[in-house]
Parts: C-alpha cells; sequence; structure tokens
C-alpha cells in the first residue's frame, strides 16, 4: 500500500483550514488540520467529486431599475460543468419582472440544478 | 425649529441597515438612513458571487440576497430611508447637513449618529507607477460595477495588480466570462484575499498568483499595450532580470480599501493612524460624544457577517445614548496591541458597561504560524489561545471577559499580543 498525502484548503467557511488528506490507494484514509467536521466531509467530497456553485448576471428586460439580473446555480454542480453552465448563460436574458430564487434556467445543462435569480428586477 | 431625528445612519449598505434594524429593535422609533445610492445595500449589489452570510443565517447566500434580507428587515420595521441623499456635512454637535434632489441642501439635528460610511479603493494613483494614463486601468471594484450591474466587460486580456478579495473575485468573474486572466501579482510575500477565494478564484482555474511582484510598467498610450511584471526583493525594490511583459489590454488594481472618512473628520472624530477608522469604545462611540461608528468606515471587514454584528451593537449604543444620555464617566482601560497584533476594535473599554463576553477584533501584520493569541491585563495573563496560521488578510478576534476586568479593579490596561509556542 502507498500512502500519499494532498494539502488542501477547506472552502466552507472564511476560517479556510489547512487539511492534510491521506490517501491509500485512491481512498480517503485520514484527514487532518480541519476544526470541524464540514472540513472533513468537504476533503473527502473535494477529492472525489469536485463541485462548486456557479453565479453570473445575465441581461433583463424590461425592468425599471435593473440592465443585469444577478442569478447563481441553486446548489452546487460539478466543477468541470462550470465552463459548460457558463457558455448556456451567456446566451440567457430573462424578462422583468423576476423574484429572488425565480428559476432562469431550469435543469441547466442537465446537471438537475436550476439557476435562480438572486435579485428583484 | 431644525428637523430632529434621534439617530441619524449616514450610508444604507450593510452596516447601515443592521444598525437601523438593531436602533429601532433597541425601542427607539425616530431611526431615518441616509444613502447616497439610488436603491440600499451598498457594494453587496454588484458583489453577485456567493459565501456570504454563513455566519448570520447559516447559510451561503450571494451579496445581493444578503443585502435583501437587511432591507426587507428594514422595510418591515417601517424605518425612514432616504435614497439619492448624500451626506456633506457632520458637525461635532451632530448637526448632519445633506443634499438630495428632492430637497436641495437640508439640515437636521440628530440626538445620535451613527457612521456607516463604508471605504473606497485605493487607485492607481496612490502606487507611483510611472507611465501614461492609457483607458483600461481599472480598480477590480469599478470593473466588478461593469460587468456585474451594467453588463460591459472592461477587457478581454487581463493582468491584476494586487491579491485583495476583489481582485480574487475578478479574476474569476473575468475569466467566466471568457476574459484572459494572465496572472495576479501581489507586491508582499502572502496574499491580502482570503485563501477561500485564492482556492476559488485563482486554483480552480490554474491562474498564477505571483507572490513579490509588481507591475514596474505599464505600455501604451490610448489603451494599454503589455503590463511588465518584476519581482522584488525583500526592500520590495524590483530584481533586474525579473521582469516578465504581459501583453494585455488591461490591468485591474486590488491594492487595499481605505475607510471613507471624510465626514467623520469634520465632526472632529479622532482618526486610528494604522485602521484609518475612528478610535471607538466598546460601545463603538467615537470621541465625539454620541456619534457612532461601524463596518468598513471603522476597519476594513473581510466578513458582511462580522460587518452586521458590529453594526448592530453600534445601533443598539446609539440607542442607548438617545434614552439615557451620555454615560457618567466610568472607568476606562485602554486595550492595546503588540507583537504583531497590529490594532485592536474596540480600543478600549469601561468594565462597566462593556458586554460579558467583549468581542475585540485584530489584524496581524505578517503570516504567523503556530503562535498563541495572548491577553493580558496588566501584567496578569488571562486568556492564552493557540492558533495554526493568522495572516494580514484574515480579521481575527479574541474574547476580553468582564469578570477578568472586575476582578482587577485597579488594572489600567489590556494587552492583545503574539506569543511563540
Amino acid at each position: 500500500m502507498s500512502a500519499t498525502t494532498r494539502e488542501l484548503t477547506c472552502i466552507n467557511c472564511p476560517l479556510g483550514c489547512l487539511l492534510t488528506v491521506t490517501l491509500a490507494n485512491g481512498e480517503v484514509t485520514a484527514v487532518t488540520g480541519n476544526t470541524c467536521k464540514r472540513g472533513d466531509t468537504y476533503a473527502r467530497k473535494e477529492i472525489a467529486n469536485p463541485t462548486r456553485i456557479v453565479t453570473t448576471s445575465v441581461p433583463v428586460d424590461g425592468s425599471a431599475t435593473e440592465r443585469m439580473l444577478s442569478v447563481k446555480t441553486e446548489r452546487d454542480i460539478p466543477k468541470g460543468e462550470i465552463f459548460n453552465v457558463m457558455t448556456v448563460l451567456r446566451k440567457t436574458r430573462a424578462t422583468a419582472p423576476v423574484e429572488v430564487g425565480d428559476v432562469i434556467v431550469p435543469n441547466v445543462c442537465n446537471t438537475g440544478v436550476d439557476v435562480v435569480a438572486t435579485r428583484r428586477a | 425649529m431644525r428637523e430632529h431625528h434621534d439617530v441619524v445612519i449616514v450610508g444604507g449598505g450593510p452596516a447601515g441597515l443592521a444598525a437601523a434594524v438593531a436602533t429601532k429593535d433597541a425601542g427607539v422609533e425616530d431611526v431615518v438612513v441616509l444613502e447616497r445610492d439610488a436603491k440600499l445595500g451598498g457594494i453587496l449589489n454588484q458583489c453577485i458571487h456567493n459565501g456570504f452570510g454563513l455566519h448570520t443565517f447559516n447559510e451561503e447566500l450571494t451579496g445581493p440576497e444578503y443585502a435583501l434580507r437587511y432591507v426587507d428587515q428594514v422595510a418591515e420595521r417601517g424605518i425612514t430611508c432616504l435614497l439619492n441623499t448624500m451626506v456633506v456635512d457632520i458637525s461635532g454637535d451632530r448637526v448632519v447637513t445633506a443634499v438630495n434632489p428632492d430637497r436641495g441642501v437640508f439640515t437636521m439635528d440628530a440626538g445620535a449618529v451613527v457612521l456607516a460610511m463604508g471605504c473606497r479603493e485605493r487607485p492607481r494613483g496612490a502606487l507611483n507607477i510611472p507611465g501614461f494614463r492609457p483607458a483600461g486601468i481599472y480598480t477590480a471594484g469599478t470593473a466588478q460595477r461593469l460587468v456585474n450591474i451594467e453588463g460591459q466587460m472592461p477587457g478581454r486580456n487581463v493582468v491584476i495588480l494586487g491579491s485583495g478579495d476583489i481582485g480574487l473575485i475578478m479574476a474569476r468573474r473575468m475569466t467566466l466570462e471568457g476574459a484572459k486572466v494572465h496572472c495576479v501579482a501581489e507586491l508582499m510575500p502572502y496574499s491580502g484575499g482570503l485563501k477561500r477565494n485564492i482556492v476559488q478564484c485563482l486554483d480552480d482555474f490554474g491562474i498564477p498568483l505571483l507572490l513579490s511582484h509588481t507591475v514596474t510598467c505599464i505600455e501604451g498610450k490610448r489603451r494599454v499595450e503589455a503590463v511588465w511584471v518584476s519581482e522584488v526583493d525583500e526592500r520590495m525594490q524590483p530584481i533586474p532580470g525579473t521582469e516578465i511583459r504581459y501583453p494585455c489590454d488591461t490591468l485591474l488594481l486590488s491594492v487595499g480599501l481605505l475607510p471613507e472618512n471624510e465626514l467623520s473628520r469634520g465632526a472632529g472624530v479622532t482618526l486610528s493612524p494604522i485602521t484609518r477608522g475612528p478610535i471607538v469604545d466598546d460601545s463603538l462611540q467615537t470621541n465625539v460624544q454620541g456619534v457612532f461608528a461601524c463596518g468598513n468606515v471603522l476597519h476594513v471587514h473581510d466578513l458582511v457577517d462580522y460587518v452586521s454584528q458590529e453594526a448592530a451593537t453600534a445601533g443598539a449604543c446609539a440607542a442607548q445614548f438617545v434614552r439615557e444620555g451620555c454615560a457618567p464617566a466610568g472607568r476606562t482601560v485602554a486595550v492595546e496591541a503588540s507583537g504583531g497584533v497590529r490594532y485592536t476594535v474596540p480600543s478600549c473599554v469601561d468594565p462597566n458597561r462593556m458586554a460579558a463576553k467583549q468581542v475585540v477584533r485584530f489584524r496581524v501584520g505578517d503570516v504567523y504560524r503556530d503562535r498563541y493569541v495572548s491577553v493580558y491585563v496588566d501584567d496578569v495573563r488571562v486568556s492564552h489561545r493557540k492558533k495554526r496560521v493568522m495572516a494580514p488578510g484574515e480579521m481575527e478576534e479574541v474574547v476580553l471577559k468582564r469578570s477578568d476586568l472586575e476582578a482587577r479593579p485597579q488594572a489600567s490596561r489590556v494587552l492583545v499580543t503574539l506569543e511563540e509556542v
């Protein structure tokens, strides 16, 4: 068994704990350096399936106050899908009125995640 | 007779809104928020990324969503907010002069004033980079506004100077919008931003962070054509022969934030040469009676959650000041910083008034690993807590117990310092 280690910075909260992940044959055997349970969970997930929330803004038509509508993926999506999602969102326009949480693009790139508004317009 | 309000809050960003809510909740009905922009929320409106509110709401919000929580709380309480209203003067006896398109110039007497004006970015002029003044040089926050609010891309080929959080956020933002971000150059040997932003905004996209590097030349007369980046030595002087030329059309600057204290100065508020914000006691009151400060105008924060907490304290204390008037002068104990701690907020406490567990916030001046944060009351160490790593870019805090001061009635000084393991 060959044990290797990987250094990660936990991103769950702004503390940014320095995590040391020990891997044996690709399996996580230990996580150290975390100050809470979320650090352990993050390290295991970041090794197996890293995910991110994507935020951007899209033009909005018919709003008296806003030219751009800020949006986000409602949950995190696989890191590898970030640019595919952006390709879709760069072609997206929204129409006012919009409330926070309104779905702008359902099931973006078949991730099972909706893109929702984060601003009123 | 001049218009009077019990509490006047200058600024309708995260600090001003949280202060307004806390003031009202403390029983003061007559609260007015003065905001120079056309909408409430301040800089959060252009911070469309996620990561706000983990401490306050226990969920991860974007800037506009976080702002809306407080805008709604302010609306629910029926708090008056004057938009498009620029405060032009605050006098030492709390006469606030403002101007807006509806009323022109007008004045109001304030029972108490809460300063919540926020901060602004250091511009190119503060940096002494030689060369012409071509188009294509923006502060990171200006670029953020252009992209997120106006829907305009400031450029396609980008170099970023300074690794403050807004610069890191904009490295990712520009990349997502299809620009090429060549590098982030940072003069210091460490980043000024939060670690999570280095991971999520640079590492994720393979954008190099060049520590101990700076911009030594900007090419181009009408538009930026290239930027030269050089390594610097330990005296921060460029090392000849290390320069790299990046052909690009845009240079973004993320080189620090300065609390916006022109109004405070006019009111006679004493400012700290380190934070450039007011010097305050445990009630966040400045040296000018009835004038309180919170948020980035007091000291620049990394996390809006702490701004909201701090502002709530300022609001509650302003309300108490209005209700009870000036408290009789109690015992004042200075809170001093040393041994790598650059400053503390507050910088003095009254043991009879302070919270049972007073939060003292501070920043360190360098990157420190495995140090104790120690608190002394006179020569007695009352707290001793180990930290794995501390960096100038991350605000720290320590709790000062009222009981530790009550037990030592002769004590005149609290010291916050770092000690080796």
